[in-house]
């Protein structure tokens, strides 16, 4: 594993989970797998003194540099980073807020791909994650149960017969498993459907979050879907309640589509077209104008309007966003600067040059 | 007492059978009662029962003990309510009169199921206790109270030693 600091080598790659491939990608976005495990009897972060945090963090390193899964990956000492490379990470959905939060001994993991990421002292001692592309929530549990069963024989894990694995908030006791999937859903948008929605699923006990995760709201028509239970179900049972959800959600945006389609196929054309248009001229672009333009763009390309690859476009979504642009350019900018250079670099990268 | 199904909770709920002179008592709290509620109906007929149990429970507030506190980590029960988060795995043990509740209002289940860790000691347990509890509907669903209650306390032994000797082992 790297021990250096190695976070600019990323910015020159595209994360797995946004080439774009996998089953449903012209809908589904990525997938996620997130387990909790803590060790038995250690404080956990927010109730722990530092000389505690830190025997978690020497315990978990020592395990996690022993996983030949991570021999490639990239070791972050979180508490040691700059502002500007935390938020940096965040963006790229390879941290939580929660461990961007300052304190010592917060650490992570990134895996060459940036499909695997685990994270030191967390809310949980332990935060696995696996994000893959498409609809690929059993490969990602797969992949996640792997890594997971290496450091269980490496570890001693807080787990209970009774009530599975014991984290810090009781709200992910059990399973310790949040399984989400990012949806891209214009139609359902446009068609004001996706209240109801929304509100079906939270009846399922499923919840709605936007593309930034936690705490944000849907931008861009994009939509983060999770389940909330994560006790008297075993893994499989959640991951497949959550995809018949998930595919029932798929097909009605489908059926929207293709009803707009059909009957008001102008109205579509040109909102498509008109983000283009915005999106290769304009000058100056705020975070929220672009995502909304951008998620136009994936639905024309999504309805073979518009020829053009889907990875540029997914690309640009991790791009326009401020740590990222600051990290392209090497320095501090204002709010006026990031508008302009984000109109400028997304006007590259679509291919206009005036 | 504690309840016969779970061993864990007080039992608040008495009932006794007698078939063909033979009397059997059972006794449960108020969940596994509840849960046992569709199995119960058809042996002992007291759909009744269940109806008014059902009512009182959602209209009940939930009894919470006080005072509670962690050996291990110093966190008291009222800690935990204020910050919303455990202190440490052991609080789970130091809290569990109340963590069924909890737990229950939050996933609607108290049980784990799942995989459990994937090391060899814990899967060997965890196949003896998933015979062990299908053994213990089986007596359950014969009446076989006794065996039942044997195979409970079995059940119990092995969770709690199993617990004991992983923590044990490691930090040596």
């Amino acid at each position: 594993m790297e021990k250096k600091n190695k976070i600019d080598q990323l910015l020159n790659q595209l994360g797995a989970w946004l080439q774009g491939t996998g089953q449903d990608s012209d809908i589904v976005v990525s997938s996620r797998v997130r387990f909790a495990r803590n060790l038995r009897g250690l404080p956990f972060y927010h109730w722990a003194d530092e000389s505690k945090k830190k025997e978690v963090y020497e315990i978990v390193k020592e395990a996690l540099f022993d996983i030949p899964e991570l021999k490639n990956g990239i070791w972050v000492d979180i508490s040691e980073l700059p502002d500007l490379d935390k938020y940096f990470l965040l963006e790229r959905h390879l941290v939580s807020r929660e461990l961007v939060e300052k304190g010592p001994y917060k650490a992570c993991v990134i895996g060459d791909q940036e499909i695997i990421s685990i994270m030191i002292n967390e809310e949980d001692h332990i935060r696995l994650q696996v994000l893959e592309s498409g609809l690929s929530l059993l490969s990602a549990l797969d992949i996640a149960r792997r890594i997971d069963a290496q450091l269980a024989r490496r570890l001693n894990y807080a787990f209970s017969y009774e009530w599975g694995y014991l984290t810090a908030c009781p709200t992910n006791t059990g399973t310790g498993l949040r399984a989400s999937v990012m949806l891209h859903l214009p139609l359902l948008v446009f068609t004001k459907q996706i209240a109801n929605v929304v509100n079906t699923i939270a009846k399922l006990s499923f919840t709605t979050r936007g593309f930034y995760g936690e705490g944000t709201e849907a931008s861009g028509n994009f939509f983060q879907i999770s389940n909330q239970v994560t006790l008297g179900r075993s893994e499989e049972e959640i991951v497949e309640n959550l995809l018949k959800v998930i595919d029932q959600v798929i097909s009605y945006e489908r059926q929207a589509r293709e009803k707009v389609y059909t009957q008001d196929r102008f109205t579509l054309d040109d909102q498509i077209y008109r983000s283009y248009g915005m999106l290769k001229y304009a000058r100056i672009m705020n975070s929220k104008e672009a995502i909304e333009l951008l998620s136009n763009l994936r639905l024309g390309k999504e309805l073979g309007i518009i020829d053009t690859d889907v990875r540029n476009i997914n690309e640009l979504l991790l791009l326009i966003q401020p740590a990222h642009l600051q990290k392209i350019e090497g320095k501090k900018l204002t709010m006026k600067e990031r508008d302009i250079k984000r109109a400028e670099l997304i006007r590259k990268r679509l291919g206009q040059e005036v | 007492m504690l309840c016969d199904i779970c061993g864990k909770k007080e039992a608040t709920v008495h009932l006794t059978e007698i078939i063909n002179g033979k009397v059997t008592e059972l006794h449960l709290c108020e969940e596994c009662a509840r849960e046992k509620g569709a199995q119960m109906e058809q042996h002992f007929g007291i759909a009744d029962l269940l109806a008014g149990l059902a009512d009182l429970s959602s209209g009940l507030e939930i009894k919470e003990e006080v005072g509670l506190k962690c050996e291990n980590c110093g966190m008291t029960y009222e800690d935990f309510k204020r910050v919303g988060k455990f202190g440490c795995s052991e609080c789970y043990s130091a809290f569990k009169k109340n963590v069924p509740s909890l737990l229950k209002r939050i996933h609607g289940s108290a049980r784990y199921v799942g995989e459990g860790p994937q090391t060899e000691e814990y899967e060997l347990v965890r196949d003896e206790l998933q015979e062990l509890r299908k053994q213990l509907q089986q007596a359950i669903e014969r009446e076989e109270y006794e065996r039942a209650a044997e195979i409970r306390d079995k059940i119990k032994e092995l969770e709690k030693n199993k617990n004991r000797e992983s923590k044990d082992g490691k930090e040596e």
